[in-house]
């Protein structure tokens, strides 16, 4: 007997529909499901996570028989999961509180980070650049209620 | 004549000073954005989708659509000179265009871009002017068992035109769907899969899933193996096509304009489709087919006017029925419904000067589009020559500032964080994102008509195949199931994709 070639990349995939079933599915069960006449909350949701668990399943069924010489997935931006996806998150945590100008200032800059080719100098004036464009455009021409400068930096 | 007063009011609107403006803003825009590489039409609507909130509905509608041919078009350009298609649409442009530019005829390649873009996307609007309305009225008989049926027929569809595996591409519209529930029920207030956290008691923000999903992911993948890239075409000399090469367009453009009108109208991302299938008839039609792939303008002129024709009359299912055809047309359903209103037949005969507006938009948008940018490739050129490193983090602020100016609510931020993540884990598991915002989309719609159609039917599913409508539209969703899923189609059909990639 031959042994099995899995296609990793397929296999994960289903992995994730079966999670993300089970996720929606385990939630829905605690919503009120009501009848078919009259459906309750947790109905349509309760079917569909079935049907992405047995979604996810097929796949990974057919991940373990798939066709030989599946490619790797390839390289990975570790960089810049690690520098982008915080720059959204620190703008939520702190436009409030440092306000508009400091926060979009920072922002940019620790996206800029998120390459090996940016300088650190140049990643600062485009920070500033960004920075008087955004507050410019943003701020005084849209008139967005933003508070330029937050409470955590008025004394 | 009906036609006419209808186009007269919507050119009335459309041209009116300001909705020109933000015609041209946003082509501009969406041209400036989508002629970055790798960065589609899609991601650009995502990204550049908050700037127009704070507008009149009409003209944020005019805007949108702007953007999005300009973003078609710069697809194009980046396609032509760096080989690097931002959309799958404009792969097919790539192959031909690519080579013209290395024979030092970027400038007629993109000449004839802009022209045939600019015939197709003339014929399209007429085209959508005639549809509509009949279309309109066919739909106003609809029920909620109708549209749950059209809608499910619109998904599956949806699902055969995507990439690669479809067993995937199902679970994704499944996810999208479940992830379209999150928010609070609507018949019974209850909350659902928000974690406690009220700020998500309305939902998750169409916004941040879109410009996570798309635009953030994209950032990601190209940051994956940062390396220089050659812009060709320093000299664009002899923009304007011979006489000769007028007389070899003329045909393709004609034939690629007719296959994209037909195939725009069908859901699931007739763009694509139309541009590979004009190719494929350019080929076979051509006296010399050797020169395909070489630099034939048949090559760039026929699927680039067959995927302008295609973007122009996937607007007919939303129009008239309210149902997006492919994921932009998605994003346009999200931005009605932020702008307050419910897409679907009723626009036509509620807002008319909204609706012909949009349609009169069209052709202007389009009109400006050839007018700019012809003399603008120069500009767009040397815009390609900024590096990736200095755009992305300028992105990247505009899109968090973006985000949080549709509602001022943090947790939007943090919920772009999350679809930014998962968009690229869905890129790494070669899972294409396009249905899961078609589901998310539809999701509250779908299961709205579900339980209504229920209680109307007295809780007996029968409802579905009973209503003569309703039964049609589900006997097709199940013929295009069988026929994608048949085996000599889907070699076809993934023979087309691998020739894209």
């Amino acid at each position: 007997m031959k042994s099995y070639n899995i296609d990793r990349t397929d296999a994960a995939a289903g992995g994730m529909f079966i999670l993300f079933g089970l996720f929606f599915g385990v939630q829905a069960l605690g919503l009120e499901l009501g009848t078919a006449f009259r459906m309750g909350p947790g109905f349509f949701p309760l079917v569909l996570a079935v049907v992405l668990i047995l979604f996810g399943a097929l796949i990974v069924f057919n991940a373990v028989k798939a066709a030989p010489g599946a490619e790797a997935p390839g390289a990975i931006a570790w960089r810049g999961l690690m520098f982008i996806l915080p720059a959204p998150i620190f703008f939520g945590l702190t436009v409030r509180g440092l306000g508009f100008i400091p926060s979009i200032f920072l922002t940019t800059l620790i996206a800029g980070l998120a390459s090996l080719k940016m300088r650190p100098l140049h990643a600062v004036g485009l920070a500033v650049a960004v920075t008087i464009f955004s507050t410019l455009v943003f701020s005084y021409a849209l008139g967005l209620p933003f508070r330029r400068i937050g409470p955590w930096l008025s004394f | 004549m009906d036609l006419l007063s209808n186009l007269a009011l919507g050119f009335a609107t459309a041209a009116s000073p300001e909705n020109l403006l933000f015609c041209l803003i946003g082509v501009i825009l969406g041209t400036l954005i989508g002629v970055l590489p790798g960065i589609g039409a899609t991601a650009t609507i995502a990204m550049l989708l908050p700037i127009t909130f704070q507008l009149e509905p009409v003209s944020s509608l005019i805007m949108l659509a702007g953007i999005y041919y300009g973003a078609q078009y710069g697809g194009s350009t980046t396609a032509i000179l760096i080989n690097m298609p931002g959309e799958s649409s404009s792969a097919v442009t790539a192959i031909d265009g690519y080579q013209m530019a290395r024979k030092g005829r970027a400038g007629t390649a993109l000449a004839v871009a802009a022209l045939g873009s600019f015939f197709a996307g003339t014929v399209a609007t007429l085209l959508v002017a005639i549809f509509a309305p009949p279309l309109t009225a066919v739909a106003l008989q609809f029920g909620a068992a109708e549209y749950f049926s059209l809608m499910v027929l619109g998904l599956v569809s949806a699902i055969a035109l995507a990439h690669g595996s479809i067993l995937k591409a199902l679970a994704m519209v499944v996810l999208g769907l479940l992830l379209g529930m999150v928010g609070t029920d609507i018949y019974s207030g209850t909350p659902r899969f928000t974690m406690g956290i009220t700020e998500y008691a309305d939902g998750l923000n169409f916004v941040a899933l879109a410009v996570g999903v798309f635009g953030i992911a994209e950032i990601l993948r190209n940051l994956e193996g940062e390396q220089d890239r050659t812009v060709l075409g320093a000299k664009l000399a002899g923009l304007f096509p011979s006489r000769e090469e007028f007389r070899r367009m003329v045909g393709p453009v004609l034939r690629g304009t007719g296959i994209g009108s037909v195939l725009g109208i069908l859901p699931g991302g007739g763009a694509v489709l139309a541009a590979f299938a004009s190719y494929t008839v350019e080929k076979r039609v051509s006296k010399t087919p050797e020169e395909f792939g070489h630099g034939a303008i048949e090559g760039v002129a026929g699927p680039e006017s067959a995927n302008n024709a295609g973007a122009q009359t996937s607007f007919i299912p939303l129009l008239t029925l309210g149902i997006p055809a492919n994921p932009v047309m998605a994003l346009m359903v999200g931005a009605m419904i932020i702008q307050g209103i419910v897409p679907g037949p009723n626009v036509a005969t509620e807002q008319p000067a909204l609706f012909w507006g949009v349609i009169a938009s069209m052709w202007i948008g389009n009109l400006m589009l050839v007018v700019l940018n012809l003399p603008l490739i120069g500009l767009w050129v040397r815009l390609l020559k900024v590096p990736y490193h200095v755009l992305f983090p300028i992105i990247m602020a505009f899109c968090s500032i973006g985000v949080y100016s549709v509602n001022s609510n943090v947790y939007d931020l943090y919920a772009v964080a999350f679809f930014g993540l998962m968009g690229y884990v869905l890129i790494k598991l070669k899972c294409e994102p396009a249905p899961l915002l078609l589901g998310f989309v539809l999701g509250p719609m779908l299961e709205e008509n579900l339980r209504r159609a229920m209680i109307l039917g007295r809780g007996d599913p029968s409802v579905f195949v009973t209503r003569p409508i309703s039964a049609a539209l589900l006997v097709l969703t199940v013929l295009v199931l069988v026929v994608v899923l048949l085996p000599s189609i889907r070699k076809k059909r993934d023979e087309v994709f691998v020739e894209a990639d």
